[in-house]
């Protein structure tokens, strides 16, 4: 009776164990590269994006969201990143690894204009 | 509602006349009649009868922003809307010998949609449907795409030439050239070959200029004009009979420089507001009730007919 509690005690910890072991093979090597970085949410609403402006610091994810149904394009000026067309909701993200000044503009409409400040914090 | 006719007897259209603010939500189609210099407008067929075009004209349409893939609330059907600008093109009793299409065939530039407009395009009872592509045209890889389905010459290049009915006709590309902060441009190397171009043409000769962005500032904010528009204009100035034809705004505007007459047309895809209204800040596609959008879209007819001055044009709603 005794030994059939232990065992069956022992189940659920032996599965435990074995879910710690299955999370550390898969997240637990890569997640210094592939855990997502921190989020910040710019809008693409009534023509302009909101913020226009926005500091974060390196290593942060910027995401885009295209609330209007015209089309428009998150693209930079000095090239480093790019977006394709995106429809009404369609979404474009790009993570900032290195500070600096980062201006961009909606080629669809290039009186459209944003910039993103990376700086350490 | 016609258009105003700027250069009619009697008028002297004075430089830099102020907009001739038509933005009519009512007209639809024009047709452009060239008979003997620069195109006339006929008058208007909200009635439902086009003034008829003398027999010698050249007479033509124009379509305009068709936005093929354009689905939201503002008009869920954009195709239906350019099959019934076909249908009112095929019920013109005189049948034009080409239409032009000032731009924003597609909505996103996507090769879907491309090959959808070139299909339903080619629908159309005439010779040749003569392209110009849009902004939208032009969104992930400039005009490369655009240029696939509608390659003018099989040039590979988006700007061209041609003589018909004794007027040369130009389409351009201001789609081009964007620049952060600035608005858009035709660029140098377009500039140059229109002035060569336009040196082998008389200047007694009309001439019909495509664009889809206004070769005028007509609000700035929204981007609706073309940084070089000017060097372009000093190049048509010594013409006799010039006239221009945009789209892109998706409403009637009007504006006479000279002896250049500037034309917008309506949309066959939605509405956009008028510039400069107080708490309209961005030019989004406008919703309307239902039965309303067909008075907002249309279609415009032009003839050009031998010795007059101007074209003449109607424009005509999807629904009067």
């Amino acid at each position: 009776m005794i030994y059939e509690l232990a065992r069956n005690a022992a189940h659920p910890l032996l599965a435990c164990a074995g879910l710690v072991l299955v999370f550390c093979a898969v997240f637990a090597t890569p997640a210094i590269g592939v855990v997502a970085p921190p989020a910040t949410a710019v809008d693409i609403k009534k023509f302009a994006f909101a913020p226009k402006e926005i500091t974060v610091a390196p290593g942060t994810r910027i995401i885009w969201t295209n609330r209007d149904e015209t089309p428009h394009t998150v693209t930079s000026t000095n090239k480093s990143f790019a977006s394709k067309g995106l429809d009404g909701d369609d979404k474009f993200e790009h993570t900032f690894t290195s500070e600096g000044d980062f201006s961009y503009f909606c080629t669809v409409h290039p009186f459209m204009t944003g910039v993103v400040h990376v700086r350490k914090q | 509602m016609s258009t105003n006719d700027p250069t009619g007897p009697g008028h002297k259209p004075a430089r830099r006349q102020a907009l001739n603010c038509l933005a009519t939500w009512t007209g639809a189609a024009v047709v452009w009649t060239v008979a003997g210099g620069v195109p006339r407008a006929l008058g208007a067929t909200r009635e439902g009868t086009p003034a008829a075009a003398a027999k010698n004209a050249l007479t033509f349409v124009q379509i305009s922003d068709t936005h093929i893939g354009f689905h939201k609330e503002a008009n869920p059907d954009v195709v239906g809307s350019l099959r019934r600008a076909i249908a009112d093109i095929h019920a013109l009793p005189q049948t034009p010998a080409f239409v032009v299409h000032t731009g924003d065939v597609s909505h996103l530039s996507k090769p879907e949609e491309f090959a959808q407009a070139r299909d339903v395009l080619q629908e159309i009872r005439v010779d040749r449907v003569h392209t110009i592509p849009g902004e939208h045209d032009t969104i992930d890889d400039g005009v490369n795409g655009y240029l696939k389905f509608f390659d003018h010459d099989g040039k590979g290049k988006s700007w061209y030439s041609f003589d018909q009915g004794g007027v040369h006709f130009i389409g351009l590309n201001n789609v081009l050239n964007f620049k952060m902060g600035t608005m858009a441009a035709l660029g140098d190397e377009q500039i140059t070959w229109l002035k060569g171009s336009l040196a082998r043409v008389s200047h007694s000769t009309p001439i019909v200029v495509l664009a889809h962005i206004p070769l005028w500032t007509v609000w700035e904010p929204w981007g609706w004009g073309t940084a070089d528009s000017a060097q372009a204009m000093a190049l048509l100035r010594p013409f006799g009979s010039v006239t221009v034809l945009n789209g892109h705004i998706h409403q009637v505007l009007q504006k006479v420089e000279g002896h250049i007459a500037l034309q917008t047309e309506r949309s066959l895809a939605y509405p956009l507001h008028t510039p400069g209204q107080v708490g309209i800040g961005e030019p989004g596609p406008v919703k309307v009730p239902a039965g309303e959008l067909g008075k907002l879209l249309g279609t415009r007819q032009l003839s050009v007919v031998r010795g007059q001055h101007d074209l003449a044009l109607i424009d005509k709603p999807l629904e009067a």
